[in-house]
């Protein structure tokens, strides 16, 4: 355990403060929605940290998650007028189960074999959301336009609102990354990340901590795509299922340093500004030049930074024997 | 048997072949350098488009493409490898698994701002039309397609057991160390079935774009089914590759006609899970 | 040590497709010993050592441990119920510090951190590591790598210590701090099988030593015995032992 030395919480209080502080500043929606985004793949970062950075297990199909949880709580206000909220801890529920259901059969894989059986399970989720008249289908759900409310989780007239709630979503998934990394539950994550022959001599039972991160990581990308449909007001499955949802958390949390707490926020926040900006400023042409800017970003930092940016400022700290 | 279900047998096999070409160009290239291509899909878009160009440009039917292809993939694949992916390989795994993710976004949008995202099609290849073989209906193109798939197939298996470069990059599958002690240049022998696995891909593209649709995307799905099937057969093993290329053909084709056409893939996928499932390390793997 | 023997190795029989690893092999280790198993490269001992930990399931035979039987149990059951091991190549957390290796261990007994890591300091306290707790675990040397897979197998409290191996490519200096801290284990109250090639190792510490060879057990007896069986000879240890010591 680190000692709480004064740079320890003066640097994240300040940044917090500036946080806090920053719609009262920013100008125009568009901002706005950078940081929305950033916090919300930082979010998705900070939960695929969970079962990736910690527990090794890199999955590639977080889009599930985030679809179902984006899904559950839409069709539920949509079709039976029941709260988001309330509609949040069900598409997280919902998320569990499937995370379980995934869980069990990939329990033995690792590394790569486990990345492409999380790609192929996503992509089952995809098409089959594609073709379920139940919740739209291809056409996609349009969620009602209630009042503007707290309550209703839905804001028309700013997005400070949503950019608060989303920060505080943030926190909190910090929050439970913190406590994981330094209870039991972490250690062990950290030791089926090494192999299951480590796990086992130290008698954890492997499977069963292994689907704890896949549940725990599920249910927290879950609840970021309830937040995103109650942004966005409307879902499709070629926008919240996709593999390139999928690769842009990993990319988040592998560029702040995968493991590392904070790593995520670092990795959204140099990212997604990047990524929003290049979609505006050449997106709209339809010629892909942005995300031919995306792919050799890709490229550049698996091969320059893999280890991250947090890789490169704690690895100055560790003491050698 | 129904005459519906031997057709469909019939189509499970073509796509089937055509399917294990491009899975043993993947399995290649994992078996050597324990490296997942994710680009591999767009690779045999590339070959797709090379094979349309050389028709639409100067005429060329796609069955005389196929050299084209294969030396311009070849190249393209050695290229990605020296100067891209050889870099990661000394470094973490997940750099390992996204570097190609970056290759494969850069390629499909590049070929978006150069060709448009539009559709092509081949009008008029050289071999056309249908046979009649009884109750079975045979596309000529997707035959031809397929039987070339085959014989490519053995002709790689060849290589790979007789000629000494062959044995060579079965040597570096088997055990890098060992094969780097007995003095094979390992790192030529990357860049080599990098290049390899392109070019497989590639001719696969050239038999595809015989009768099916060309478009940047085109790469994604058949990249997918490819890494399924490559787990299934077994990372590494070409064998595998080739009979689980043939098995998915018969599950994509066999699922969707008793089930629903628009779950094919979701069936393939779930497939593979469960397969996974029993034998983590895919049929034939080690 | 109440009751009967602590470990009971009844008749085991492993295959691998043709070949027979483990054949039949039978011995029993009682509380408080040190019982060293010793044979030929390949005649089957970590097989043997792995279809005991739960690491492999026996085609035939039993395994009992205080009484119970434990032959279709997971490793991680085994561990459980108080049989630690190393193996032959060091296993150690590699994104860990010394002391988060060893709490990992400790967690398997105290659910709570603040415990773990007071149980994982005494533990590097016993077996000499506690000035490197906080180095990186991947910097430590083959010695000290050895050291601190014994501190995390010591932290899950085991009854047998199961070691495979542990003298392997450690200097003369190394080897006799080893085998102190083996003998401190023992007299720690915790029951010991070795699986060893350094003979000076075995003859110095074991009660009991048993030979294994082309799968079979050969003989199995107080060290001096073993040594000059003309069978053991022959097979494994060369002619300058039989020379006479």
């Amino acid at each position: 355990m680190r000692a709480f030395t004064p740079s320890r919480i003066a640097v994240p209080a300040v940044a917090l403060l500036l946080l806090i502080l920053f719609p009262l500043v920013a100008r125009g929606s568009f901002p706005m929605h950078v940081m929305i985004m950033v916090f919300l793949f930082a979010m998705m970062g900070v939960a695929w940290n969970i079962m990736g950075g910690f527990a090794g297990m890199f999955s590639f199909g977080q889009a599930a998650f985030f679809g179902i949880g984006a899904y559950t709580s839409s069709y539920l206000l949509t079709a039976h007028h029941i709260s988001p909220w309330i509609g949040m801890v069900a598409g997280g529920g919902a998320a569990a189960v499937a995370a379980a259901a995934i869980g069990i059969p990939c329990s033995n894989l690792r590394g790569h074999y486990f990345a492409i059986a999380s790609i192929a399970f996503a992509e089952i989720v995809r098409i089959h959301f594609n073709n379920w008249k139940l919740i739209g289908a291809a056409e996609g759900l349009t969620l009602p336009m209630l009042d503007e409310s707290f309550r209703n989780f839905m804001f028309h007239s700013t997005k400070a609102p949503y950019y608060y709630i989303l920060l505080g979503f943030l926190i909190l998934s910090l929050l439970v990354c913190a406590w994981v990394s330094t209870s039991r539950m972490g250690f062990y994550f950290r030791a089926i990340k090494e192999s299951h022959e480590v796990a086992k001599v130290l008698g954890i039972n492997f499977v069963r901590y292994r689907l704890a991160a896949i549940v725990l990581s599920a249910f927290l990308t879950a609840m970021a795509g309830t937040f995103y449909a109650q942004y966005i007001l409307y879902l499709d499955p070629e926008s919240v299922l996709i593999l390139p949802i999928s690769v842009q958390v990993v990319l988040v949390a592998m560029l702040g340093g995968a493991g590392s707490l904070m790593g995520p926020v670092i990795g959204a926040a140099i990212l997604l500004p990047i990524s929003e900006m290049t979609r505006v400023w050449l997106g709209y042409k339809g010629t892909g030049s942005d995300m031919m800017i995306y792919g050799t970003l890709i490229m550049l930092i698996s091969v320059y930074q893999p280890k991250g940016v947090w890789g490169l400022l704690s690895g100055l700290g560790r003491r050698q024997a | 048997m129904s005459d519906q279900l031997l057709q469909q047998i019939v189509n499970s096999l073509l796509i089937g072949s055509v399917y294990s070409l491009v899975a043993i160009g993947l399995t290649l290239i994992w078996g050597v350098m324990n490296i997942i291509n994710f680009a591999h899909g767009d690779f045999l878009m590339l070959g797709m488009f090379a094979a349309f160009w050389a028709y639409t440009l100067f005429g060329v039917d796609p069955l005389f493409s196929i050299p084209l292809c294969a030396v311009f993939l070849f190249l393209l694949g050695a290229a990605i490898y020296r100067f891209i992916v050889s870099k990661v390989m000394t470094g973490p795994v997940l750099a390992q698994l996204v570097v190609t993710f970056g290759v494969s976004i850069f390629l499909a949008n590049l070929a978006v701002m150069l060709w448009t995202p539009d559709f092509r099609l081949i009008e008029k290849p050289l071999l056309a039309g249908t046979w009649t073989l009884g109750a079975v209906q045979l596309s000529v193109p997707k035959f031809v397609a397929s039987v070339g798939s085959v014989l490519v197939s053995a002709a790689i298996y060849l290589f790979l057991k007789r000629a000494k470069t062959g044995k060579a990059i079965l040597a570096v599958e088997m055990n890098r160390d060992a094969a780097l002690l007995m003095g094979i240049n390992t790192e030529r022998i990357n860049t080599l079935s990098f290049g390899l696995g392109a070019a497989l891909v590639g001719i696969a593209g050239a038999f595809l774009a015989m009768y099916y649709y060309i478009y940047p995307q085109v790469g994604g799905l058949f990249g997918l089914i490819s890494f399924c099937i490559v787990a299934l057969g077994g990372f590494g093993s070409i064998e595998g590759a080739f009979i689980a290329g043939i098995l998915i053909g018969f599950v994509q084709t066999l699922g969707g006609y008793f089930f629903d056409p628009a779950y094919k893939y979701a069936i393939v996928f779930l497939v593979y899970l469960i397969t996974v499932w029993i034998r983590p390390k895919g049929l034939l793997g080690w | 040590m109440t009751g009967g023997p602590l470990l009971e190795v009844q008749g085991v029989t492993k295959r691998f497709g043709g070949l027979l690893a483990n054949d039949q092999v039978s011995f029993t280790v009682g509380g408080g010993e040190i019982v060293s198993i010793i044979g030929p490269n390949g005649a089957g001992k970590s097989t043997l050592f792995n279809c005991i930990t739960g690491f492999y399931r026996p085609d035939a035979g039993r395994v009992l441990y205080q009484g119970r039987e434990i032959t279709r149990l997971g490793a991680d059951r085994i561990c459980k119920l108080g049989i630690a091991r190393t193996f032959q190549i060091v296993q150690i957390i590699s994104d860990m510090t010394v002391l988060e290796n060893v709490m990992t261990g400790a967690f398997l007994r105290s659910a709570r951190s603040a415990a773990a890591r007071e149980r994982a300091a005494d533990i590097l306290r016993f077996t000499g590591l506690s000035e490197k707790r906080d180095a990186a675990a991947t910097s430590l040397t083959i010695a000290d790598k050895k050291r601190l897979e014994v501190s995390m197998a010591l932290a899950t409290r085991p009854r047998l210590l199961m070691l495979d191996e542990a003298m392997a490519g450690l200097t003369p200096v190394e080897l006799q701090e080893m085998i102190a801290l083996i003998r401190k284990v023992r007299e720690s109250g915790i029951t010991l099988v070795v699986v060893e090639h350094v003979m000076e190792a075995v003859m110095e510490l074991s009660d009991r030593v048993v030979v294994i060879n082309s799968g079979k057990k050969v003989v199995e007896g107080r060290p001096e015995a073993v040594v000059v069986n003309p069978e053991v000879v022959q097979a494994y240890l060369g002619e300058r032992y039989r020379a006479g010591r």
